[in-house]
């Protein structure tokens, strides 16, 4: 569960930043190839788009073949010439995964999805929460200890989950947590909020104060100050974070296998047990899962991925 | 680290030339002389309040727990156990499969790391030379793979890999016109599991380092290159002269964001384990603790303890690197 700090969203006007946000923003940029494409020989452009063309094929034929293998019948998945198009195409593999037990006395698909979801919600409030008044103490005051905390989340971000599993299996069963969401909720929240709390202090920096102070001038507390002019520039960053804090959580596995049992599984666990349960039998329905749990990862991250991959790349080059 | 420098970016009370002040002429804002040092506090202290409870407190408790014999037994009849000293590294270090995981997850990733770096500059270096077209399909595909969940990623390409209806034994056999790939299973032979591990990790790692590394080589001054080239450089020696230089901070933050990513990876061995394979032979750090089980506390915590030093010391870098480009 680990995310650079270094992806920061930080935005700052005038910077580089703010200039190379063009640049990494997929389909344009890439300045540097254009000219060389133009002297580059017809042959050498079918050579690129042949290589590029392999990327892409290598790229997306996983993703296709599970949706593919999703609509295929029972009968034809298990057949030595697999095909290529789903050409019987079927809901049923759909049916049996949302309907059947992952395993006998587990939870099924619903049950698992709402989990999930209950888990990653409350996730995102809480640590959007946390992480906005820890970013704001962190870019609008100047206090004793501010870059030491600074330091501490940078540190406390890197210890490794893993490693600790079996001291908070012991600390959750301790606090009778065991086997519950909220157990689950809170391994999850500690393992975001550092990195949340990261990435928004460096867009509230990107605000400028000025406009707070603008604000005040005109007769507004420093709180409403705040939250009438930098809270409302903040908001795509708080959706964007909040999108990725939930995506950590949606993909948790670990933690997730080893707190949760029977009724209780969130949905990597059940795609877990389900494939143990029925793959012998039932290729079609586990594709069918696996298709249900990518789809909404995979539309959340086509908003996300922009500003996280522009705020690597503008934390790196500045220094 | 005293605060009272003046920091850019807390400005609020640190008087600085400002353009758009009320034309009134007033003097200034009310401020406060001093900052009320309560209120950050106030701000920070539901944040902090969960992270040493949820992260320094179970890292002390870990640390404790690795010099002790604690097991679930004395959790059952509620007796407390013993100081052992290093006993517990001692065994694991001597006394079990612990050094060969070790060896195996460092050996697993270098290459995962060396591949999605290579991979990911040439498809970044790629993406310059596409049409725009191209470039949007590349990306998006991309994409997806980045996106799939890991588990699920690992469950279709073990259904990809499977002896007897995998899409790769057909595929191999259709291109040799043979049989001998009939029932070939990829997961039985450690070596060979490793490898389809490594297809799926770096399958799934690689878009990152790509889109990352393209984006910063947007950065690179298209006058340079283009001097360079004038004076006669090669392709090659632009690459490493001009561009290399120029994406430095770009290549080390991902070199080691990648270096921690891979010595973690848990979720796609675990399941790929699931569908096939020897754990024993096959474990890395992550699974080998997980498949410790609950039971001897005390040796689990002394792997932990022994995994936080090592991701610790490489995240060194990464702090650093995080560090160097904020003004704090």
């Amino acid at each position: 569960m680990s995310i650079s700090p270094g992806m920061q969203l930080a935005e700052e006007p005038g910077s580089i930043a703010a200039e190379t946000r063009a640049a990494t923003t997929i389909g344009d940029g890439g300045r540097l190839g254009r000219r060389a494409g133009r002297r580059r020989g017809l042959l050498g452009r079918l050579g690129l788009n042949i290589w590029a063309l392999v990327i892409i094929v290598c790229s997306i034929f996983p993703v296709y073949w599970m949706v593919n293998m999703s609509f295929t019948p029972s009968n034809q998945i298990i057949s030595r010439n697999p095909s290529l198009l789903p050409l019987d195409f079927t809901f049923k593999n759909y049916i049996t995964a949302w309907t059947r037990e992952a395993a006998p006395g587990q939870t099924d698909f619903p049950h698992a999805l709402i989990s999930s979801i209950t888990v990653g919600l409350a996730v995102v409030v809480v640590c959007a929460i946390l992480a906005f008044l820890a970013s704001i103490a962190l870019a609008r005051f100047a206090f004793r200890g501010r870059v030491f905390f600074i330091v501490a989340v940078l540190v406390v971000q890197m210890v490794p989950g893993e490693a600790m599993m079996f001291t908070i299996y012991n600390m959750i069963d301790d606090w009778r947590l065991m086997n519950t969401l909220l157990g689950l909720f809170i391994v999850h929240l500690a393992a975001v909020v550092p990195f949340t709390i990261w990435t928004l202090r460096g867009f509230v920096k990107g605000v400028p104060a000025e406009l707070e102070e603008a604000a005040m001038i005109d007769g507004c507390t420093k709180a409403q100050a705040f939250w009438k002019v930098t809270f409302p520039l903040m908001a795509p960053a708080l959706v964007s974070t909040g999108i990725f804090a939930f995506i950590q959580s949606w993909n948790e596995f670990l933690m997730a296998l080893l707190l949760l049992k029977g009724y209780n599984l969130t949905l990597p666990p059940w795609l877990n047990s389900f494939q143990s349960a029925t793959e012998a039998t039932n290729w079609g329905a586990v594709m069918a899962g696996s298709t249900l749990i990518a789809l909404p990862v995979v539309i959340f991250f086509l908003f996300v991925q922009g500003r996280m991959v522009g705020g690597l790349v503008n934390g790196a080059v500045k220094g | 680290m005293s605060a009272t420098l003046a920091e850019p970016d807390a400005t609020p009370r640190t008087p600085t030339t400002k353009p758009p002040r009320p034309p009134k002429g007033a003097p200034t804002a009310p401020r406060r002389k001093k900052p009320v040092q309560w209120a950050p506090w106030a701000l920070l202290a539901p944040s902090i309040a969960l992270l040493v409870v949820m992260v320094v407190y179970p890292t002390i408790v870990m640390l404790v727990t690795s010099f002790t014999n604690l097991e679930i037994k004395n959790k059952m009849l509620g007796t407390s156990p013993d100081f052992v000293g290093f006993d517990n590294y001692i065994e694991i270090f001597t006394d079990s499969q612990f050094p060969q995981v070790l060896a195996r997850s460092l050996g697993l990733m270098v290459v995962l790391t060396v591949l999605i770096v290579v991979f990911g500059m040439l498809i970044a270096l790629t993406m310059t030379k596409l049409s725009k077209a191209w470039r949007l399909a590349v990306s998006v595909s991309l994409l997806f793979a980045w996106a799939m969940p890991p588990l699920a990623a690992t469950v279709v390409w073990g259904w990809m890999f499977d002896t007897d209806y995998g899409v790769i034994n057909w595929a191999l056999n259709t291109i040799t016109g043979t049989q001998d790939w009939r029932g070939h299973g990829w997961l039985e032979n450690p070596w060979s599991f490793m490898m389809v591990l490594v297809i799926i990790v770096t399958w799934q790692s690689i878009p990152f380092a790509a889109i990352t590394f393209y984006a910063g080589l947007g950065q690179v001054p298209e006058e340079v290159i283009e001097a360079s080239s004038l004076d006669g450089a090669s392709a090659w020696q632009r690459f490493r002269l001009i561009v290399l230089p120029y994406m430095r901070n770009v290549i080390t933050a991902v070199l080691v964001l990648e270096t921690i990513w891979n010595l973690r990876i848990f979720t796609q061995v675990y399941a790929l384990q699931q569908q096939g394979g020897l754990a024993s032979e096959t474990n890395v750090l992550p699974t080998y603790l997980f498949r410790q089980g609950l039971g001897e506390f005390g040796t689990t915590a002394a792997i932990g303890v022994f995994m936080v030093i090592l991701l610790m010391a490489i995240s060194y870098f990464n702090v650093r690197n995080s560090l160097k480009d904020e003004e704090l």
